[in-house]
């Protein structure tokens, strides 16, 4: 029936992984690929890896660099950040990537996204929606292209799943990233009351309870983790870490 | 040799890095006639539509050479995910013929509306093995990650080797003598694919 997931997401910044509070001040926690061993040892049921530079610094995605991440991925692969073209996408399935998540490209040229998607099916494009707190009061989602999201975060789950046809919906709450005080519960209740694609619920995650919280009790598909994954404990030093999944996994 | 077969679909790269990672000797990628004639073990992966894999199959001129390999030689042959059902006779998904290996023939998911389950149907799932075989053990509580639409209905129930339940019962590993399927990756199943890919080896 299709098991609840929890992963890992990884923020890579162009050099090594990185980790933030809040989108901003990342911090240094090392090379990816060792990581990458670690988790497969842990037996993680997916991994995200996010290129939180490719698009503010314009760039590619650094193919090199993601064909050896995905070399030591025994696990499904997803991957975001800076794929901006068709070939963009073929390449990193060719190099061993389930699944693009895509972000900007959606204001940028949703076409193309529907192409690939038409090309290589509708579980192997992510759609992320990146949220915070508007200026004006309430919750918003906001991408990194410079271009204003007008939608409400529903409105703009439902263009995603419904319009565009995107096979998962990457849910990331910026006020609660690197947090450790949980997931944003009302949110995520509400985009899955709304929607029926798979939901990655992600931020904020502090603890195991919070994981079964939002597995079970708000009943995401699948949730992901950041802090906790790369530190030992809130305000402690890094350790690749991650929860045995039969402590959160009740299936 | 290990052949894992290059016709053009399907994510090659992971499973080969999935045999280094066991540390299985003289495993290749490889669409060279000359390069499959010789193997004494053939891998078909795949992803994508049944009629664009036997298209594929049919512009390399492979179908004849995989029947000689897999039914003359009985060469073990193992099919992942579209490769598995390329071993059917037919599929909902083409028109065209399969390589017909296996007793059956592939179907499209028929799931009640009720249950709001998507296709594909997309994650990791408990497969319950139903015969002894050499790739998995009877009994084992193992997950693996499936990705797809349709799937594999045996004429033959004796070539049903395992199921998995996704609104419905279905078939998800099949045998038939040397002719092995699995309709997920284990590339992408952590130690339990590579323990299914090292038996397979060892076969």
């Amino acid at each position: 029936m299709a098991l609840k997931r929890i992963m890992p997401c990884l923020l890579y910044d162009g050099v090594g992984l990185v980790k933030t509070v809040n989108f901003k001040n990342p911090s240094y926690i090392g090379d990816p690929i060792n990581a990458i061993k670690i988790y497969n040892e842990k037996e993680v049921d997916e991994l995200i890896v996010i290129d939180i530079n490719a698009t503010k610094q314009k760039r590619k995605p650094n193919f090199d660099k993601i064909a050896d991440m995905a070399s030591e991925a025994f696990m499904p692969f997803a991957y975001g950040g800076g794929v901006k073209t068709f070939d963009d996408f073929a390449t990193l399935y060719k190099l061993g990537v389930e699944k693009v998540i895509v972000n900007s490209l959606i204001q940028q040229n949703p076409d193309v996204i529907k192409k690939v998607i038409e090309h290589y099916g509708a579980q192997a494009v992510v759609g992320c929606v990146d949220y915070k707190k508007a200026m004006f009061g309430g919750l918003k989602p906001f991408s990194y292209c410079g271009e204003k999201i007008k939608l409400s975060i529903i409105d703009y789950a439902k263009y995603l799943a419904n319009d565009l046809g995107v096979g998962e919906l990457f849910l990331y709450s910026v006020d609660k990233d690197g947090t450790w005080e949980g997931y944003d519960e009302v949110t995520i209740a509400e985009v899955i009351n709304n929607i029926d694609i798979p939901i990655i619920a992600c931020g904020g995650c502090g603890n195991i309870d919070h994981l079964k919280n939002v597995l079970y009790k708000l009943n995401a598909n699948a949730a992901a983790i950041g802090s906790m994954a790369v530190y030992s404990k809130k305000g402690m030093g890094v350790l690749i870490n991650f929860p045995q999944r039969e402590t959160v996994i009740q299936e | 040799m290990i052949v894992i077969v290059d016709y053009g679909l399907g994510n090659l790269a992971s499973v080969l890095n999935m045999f280094k990672k066991i540390g299985t000797k003289d495993v290749v990628i490889s669409g060279e006639h000359e390069i499959i004639e010789k193997a004494d073990k053939i891998l078909l992966p795949g992803v994508g539509a049944f009629d664009a894999g036997m298209e594929h199959l049919e512009k390399s001129n492979l179908i004849p050479l995989l029947n000689k390999k897999a039914l003359e030689q009985k060469v073990p042959l193992l099919g992942i995910c579209l490769g598995m059902q390329l071993l059917t006779k037919r599929s909902d998904e083409g028109v065209k013929n399969g390589l017909g290996y296996i007793d059956a023939e592939t179907i499209k998911f028929n799931i009640d509306p009720q249950l709001k389950l998507k296709i594909p149907h997309m994650g990791w799932d408990y497969v319950s093995v139903k015969k002894n075989n050499p790739l998995v053990e009877i009994d084992s509580k193992n997950r693996y990650y499936f990705v797809h639409s349709y799937f594999v209905k045996c004429f033959d129930d004796k070539q049903s080797l395992a199921t998995c339940n996704y609104g419905q019962e279905f078939t998800c590993m099949v045998n038939n003598n040397n002719i092995f399927g699995a309709q997920f990756h284990p590339e992408k199943s952590l130690r339990f694919g590579m323990k299914l890919l090292e038996n397979f080896a060892k076969i």
